[in-house]
């Protein structure tokens, strides 16, 4: 456990301010990132630009929780489709047309928040695979809730109010609230993995009894981690369904939401800022522009296979992998420098569960 | 009234044995290897296309066809351990498992769509569609002699498990991998066996499921859930909590099903949170599951 606080501190000294070049490198992405309808006014791009912001945000939203705590949500889909018939309910209920109903995304938010509450205090009471299987469990009720339910428009699902607006620049509010959404869980990963409360999400990641035995209050650390991801999942949630204008239990609450998203951090690297943040610009519109081009199934069946590629080849993420290896370079000539942990014996085959029957 | 409920526990258990076979699959692979293979509902899928294959193309029946779908998941089972999951290993371990497996299923079920398309089939023999009167229940002859096949193969897997050297290698596996692989055990070995078993066992499963139920390549996710589900019940690992928890979950909804069916699933999946709660380790679960 030490190995990963220690790294954890001395980023921490290290991030005090952002290094010149990486500020520079930041703001540089920020510009392309907000200069991009301008550049490529068309539909279609601005279309994939959605999606992509779309999946930055939830794919950072994943991983503040899951990604510090090491605690696998496979159910952050309950938090996104609730975020999206909220707006909708509340929408059609209320008689909110036009531009208003932007006014009602923070009540997304408080949606994803509120249910994040009852589903943590429930969900994180277990660990590793009981865990996973909960929030697994979980999603498919809200699922069943969904089709079932007479509020939520059962299998159609709901329509979001029309927006007048040209089909040429239709995309471009939304690219720059998606761009707001994406920044923001950015910003927000970034200042909890440095601050005290990221640290303790990392000690309970790496050994929960011994940190709960120096002192962190776990339930309390991980609830509202969860709460936090719960809020902006459904706050996106929300903006996806008043991009698209529809909802449905199939779309919303979408199994293979679950998996891109964890997917995204996988290949970007678990637990980094900027690790969910590359996977999710990576694998989104590579896949929307699977699914645009192939028969959809093609599209799976090339997903799948390059996770299993992305496993074999970069277990550990791109961005840590790639990290090692730009500073092995950097290195290289220096004398070398010892490894501060002694390297840790190879687990077998099959990984010590039994070991905590000591 | 109470007819209908009787009928409603006959019918679960019959089920529910045959979800006991696919359940005692995915809980002896999550105690010898440490992963939750989400592959085992497209896996089931699987078995039942090719159930349906040898049906429809070389007229062998579905039990007959069993001898040759069974061994053929075992190898697809032993080829996907040690291609995939073997060369997994450090501190991600159990997630990055999970995902592999996700992303098999997620392959296998893009192939059976390309294959064989999205529309819903389901296996036909003369005795899917008739059914026989024992004590004043109809029985369908498929229900019965799934159910038969299921306690057939649980007693085999029983008997390979507590009578055999190979079983004894694999409960050393599951209560502790390093001594095991002190005292000589060659848990690598073990460890692709086991996956091949529980992969296999599906075939039958898968049989008996598409014989019983309309099915396309979608079908696995429902099947996953509600394996996921099972296994937990009984607690992770725990073979014995595996076939309880399966008679018990598939009557329970079977039960409700008669006066809410839309909502019978929900009721499946409520009883795991509840139990859950009351004991985090499943009725059967042993501790050391539930810590990290």
């Amino acid at each position: 456990m030490s190995e990963d606080l220690i790294e954890g501190r001395s980023g921490l000294s290290r991030l005090r301010g952002l290094g010149g070049l990486q500020l520079a490198f930041v703001v540089a992405l920020l510009a392309v990132a907000v200069a991009f309808p301008v550049l490529f006014p068309s539909p279609v791009a601005t279309n994939y630009g959605v999606f992509a912001l779309i999946f930055v945000a939830v794919a950072s939203a994943w991983n503040l929780f899951s990604g510090f705590s090491g605690y696998i949500s496979l159910g952050n889909a309950v938090f996104f489709g609730s975020g999206a018939y909220a707006l909708g309910i509340a929408a059609r209920d209320w008689h909110v047309t036009g531009t208003a109903v932007f006014a009602l995304l923070p009540l997304s938010a408080a949606v994803g928040a509120l249910i994040a509450v009852p589903f943590g205090l429930i969900a994180l009471r277990v660990r590793r695979h009981t865990f996973i299987v909960i929030t697994i469990a979980v999603f498919f009720i809200f699922q069943l809730m969904a089709y079932n339910f007479s509020f939520t428009g059962g299998t159609t699902g709901l329509d979001a109010p029309f927006l007048p607006w040209a089909p040429q620049t239709y995309n471009n509010p939304f690219y720059y609230i998606a761009l707001g959404c994406a920044v923001g869980a950015i910003a927000l990963s970034w200042l909890i993995r440095r601050s005290r409360f990221g640290l303790q999400l990392r000690a309970i990641r790496d050994d929960e009894d011994r940190a709960r035995g120096l002192g962190v209050h776990a339930m309390r650390v991980k609830l509202s981690a969860f709460v936090v991801a719960g809020a902006v999942t459904g706050l996106v949630g929300g903006v996806w369904f008043f991009y698209l204008g529809q909802v449905e239990p199939s779309s919303g609450f979408d199994p293979l939401f679950d998996l891109s998203v964890v997917l995204m951090s996988f290949l970007g690297g678990l637990g980094t800022v900027s690790g969910p943040v590359l996977g999710a610009l990576i694998i989104e519109p590579g896949q929307l522009y699977l699914t645009a081009n192939t028969n959809g199934y093609i599209s799976e069946i090339l997903l799948g296979s390059l996770f299993l590629v992305a496993v074999l080849l970069v277990p550990r993420g791109i961005i840590p992998t790639g990290g090692e290896y730009i500073r092995r370079l950097t290195r290289r000539g220096r004398a070398a420098i010892p490894a501060a942990v002694p390297s840790v014996p190879q687990a077998p085959d099959t990984a010590p569960v039994q070991e905590a029957q000591r | 009234m109470a007819r209908e409920i009787y009928q409603a526990i006959v019918d679960g258990i019959l089920v529910g044995g045959v979800y006991a076979l696919m359940a005692v699959g995915l809980t002896l692979i999550f105690g010898v290897l440490d992963i939750i293979n989400i592959a085992q509902g497209v896996m089931v899928i699987l078995g039942a296309y090719l159930s349906y294959e040898l049906a429809a193309r070389l007229h062998i029946d579905l039990f007959l066809g069993l001898l040759v779908t069974v061994p053929a998941m075992f190898v697809i089972g032993v080829v996907i351990q040690w291609a995939f999951i073997r060369p997994l290993r450090g501190r991600e371990r159990t997630s990055m498992t999970l995902l592999v497996s996700y992303a098999v299923a997620l392959i296998i079920e893009g192939l059976l769509y390309e294959f064989f398309g999205a529309n819903s089939r389901q296996l036909n023999a003369s005795y899917v569609t008739s059914s026989v009167h024992v004590f004043g229940f109809y029985l369908s002859y498929i229900y019965l002699y799934g159910f038969v096949l299921a306690l057939v193969l649980v007693a085999a897997l029983f008997t390979l498990l507590y009578r055999t050297k190979f079983g004894r290698s694999v409960r050393a596996t599951m209560q502790d991998a390093t001594a095991a692989r002190l005292i000589g055990i060659n848990i690598s070995r073990v460890a692709a066996i086991t996956y091949g078993i529980g992969v296999a066992v599906t075939a039958a499963g898968g049989m008996v499921f598409g014989a019983t139920n309309a099915f396309n390549p979608n079908s696995g996710y429902d099947l996953i859930s509600r394996l996921l589900a099972i296994i937990v019940l009984g607690g992770l690992g725990s073979i014995g909590g595996a076939l309880a928890a399966s008679i018990f979950m598939i009557t329970l909804e079977s039960v409700v099903d008669i006066w809410q069916p839309t909502w019978a699933i929900v009721v499946f999946y409520a009883a795991l949170v509840l139990v859950l709660l009351i004991r985090p380790t499943g009725l059967f679960g042993r501790k050391a599951v539930r810590a990290q």
